[in-house]
């Protein structure tokens, strides 16, 4: 158990192992997001209230799903790396960040795209998960734009993760805050007491796309590690070697 | 135990030590308490200017300028919390010291508190005035700033931390601190609102004081983890 940790945490076998799994996930991720596109444009009914508009659930649901799942991953990766000091974990950490950053962007966008049919406007203030994402946002950039400003590697990746984590206790009561603040938004669809207030129809798509996300999201993740990990290593011998194998065997 | 230790002094007394060093310092350049005093002032005064001169609608935004003015001149101040420090070599002899830093990054905070936070709590009711707060309003509205900007310059502090080496701090810590310090704008300037319409505001009270307390306790850890780290 302990080797298999020691192993995956070695660069080099890190690099080889996320070349083989990164199909075994893209590729189901992909199948899932194509079957919830068709299943969620043309299989679901008209929703009797919204119309079609509702339709842009099937993108906005995910999308503000991950954009939290990718905060935790970054900081709970952050953390690792922080109380480990394992290096790989603070590249996952970077390369979570700016994947974290485009869904958020995402879920706003399609949050605006949907809120103008229903409330008659692009932006409303009065809606707390509108205005609690936007916030998420601006904490991805600072995050961003902390270990921009960082040349050290090793600083940079230890001072963001002490703000990712500051951050992430810091997310709950944003929420909570921004909630108290006004309240404008529909309750909880899918997770409630009494099973979900959805048909089935509705539904399978709408989980379809939270999972095909989920996978599209790790399949990328891993493929940024990558390129994290190459970058990092950029001076050792395994990745001359590997970029330029002609020179080292001359 | 060695002659050095003895010598070195209780936690109590370290506190007290860093305190009073600063709070001398700050004696001796006003300049850096006033200036952000001035600055909440001026913001306060920009916007009457902006959005004209009517007083209903200057009594309507009033919880929300002064605020977010109280914000922007705590963040003014935040950049200098280390700074000083850090270029004399002060900062090195902290890091080195026989004293947790965690307590010692309290005790500059405390000092940061006692020339920013305070001071801005008792000119507030002047500003508040000329945007005809009703006066209990004031009263709630002094007691949510002296709550929220200890969580203001806690959280800050943290942040200085994290940007203390680097060149463009200034405009980077502004940026790292402001949406953590969303639920303290929220909370503080919603309560005022609420106490110039006569409508109870112990919840909002109860979440200001849960919050310092909460930020006094993890705050810290992490500015002195943070210190660390950019200090090495």
């Amino acid at each position: 158990m302990w080797t298999f940790f020691h192993r995956l945490a070695s660069p080099p076998h890190f690099y080889e192992l996320a070349n083989k799994i990164y199909p075994w996930i893209m590729v189901p991720g992909l199948a899932l997001i194509a079957y919830g596109t068709y299943a969620g444009l043309f299989v679901a009914p008209v929703d009797y209230q919204q119309k079609d508009a509702f339709r842009i659930i099937y993108v906005h649901v995910p999308s503000a799903y991950l954009s939290m799942m990718a905060y935790m991953t970054m900081a709970i990766s952050a953390g690792i790396g922080l109380i480990w000091r394992m290096k790989l974990a603070h590249a996952v950490a970077a390369a979570a960040a700016p994947i974290g950053a485009w869904f958020t962007f995402l879920a706003l966008m399609t949050g605006s795209i949907w809120g103008r049919p229903m409330w008659g406007t692009w932006w409303e203030w009065g809606d707390p998960r509108l205005t609690s994402e936007l916030i998420l946002l601006f904490l991805y950039f600072g995050y961003l734009a902390l270990r921009g400003a960082i040349d050290d590697q090793s600083k940079a990746d230890r001072s963001s993760a002490v703000l990712a984590l500051v951050g992430a206790i810091n997310i709950p009561i944003i929420h909570f805050s921004v909630e108290w603040w006004s309240s404008l938004h529909q309750g909880a669809t899918l997770v409630r007491e009494g099973g979900p207030a959805i048909t089935t129809d509705m539904l399978y798509p709408l989980l379809a796309m939270i999972f095909g996300f989920t996978l599209f999201f790790g399949a990328v993740l891993l493929k940024r590690v990558r390129t994290e990990v190459l970058a990092r290593e950029r001076r050792s011998r395994w990745v001359q070697k590997m970029i330029m194998p002609l020179e080292g065997r001359a | 135990m060695s002659d050095w230790d003895t010598h070195s002094p209780s936690l109590w007394g370290a506190f007290r030590a860093l305190v009073r060093r600063d709070l001398l310092l700050a004696w001796k350049r006003p300049g850096d308490v006033l200036n952000p005093l001035f600055f909440f002032a001026m913001v306060a005064t920009l916007f009457p200017l902006a959005v004209g001169p009517n007083e209903e609608q200057l009594a309507f935004s009033g919880p929300g300028v002064l605020w977010v003015a109280a914000l922007l001149a705590a963040l003014l101040s935040l950049n200098g919390l280390f700074l000083t420090d850090y270029e004399d070599g002060s900062l090195d002899q902290l890091l080195l010291s026989p004293q947790p830093l965690p307590l010692l990054v309290l005790a500059k905070t405390t000092q940061h508190w006692l020339i920013s936070g305070l001071p801005l709590v008792i000119v507030s009711p002047l500003v508040a005035l000329t945007f005809q707060m009703p006066d209990r309003a004031v009263g709630i509205m002094m007691v949510t700033l002296l709550l929220g900007t200890v969580s203001l310059s806690l959280l800050g502090s943290i942040g200085a931390a994290l940007t203390v080496g680097l060149n463009r701090g200034n405009a980077l810590l502004s940026l790292l601190i402001l949406p953590l310090a969303m639920p303290v704008l929220i909370f503080g300037a919603r309560t005022v609102a609420l106490a110039a319409a006569n409508d109870a505001v112990a919840a909002g009270i109860y979440f200001l004081g849960a919050y310092s307390v909460l930020t006094m306790v993890f705050a810290p850890f992490a500015a002195a983890a943070a210190l660390k780290i950019s200090n090495e």
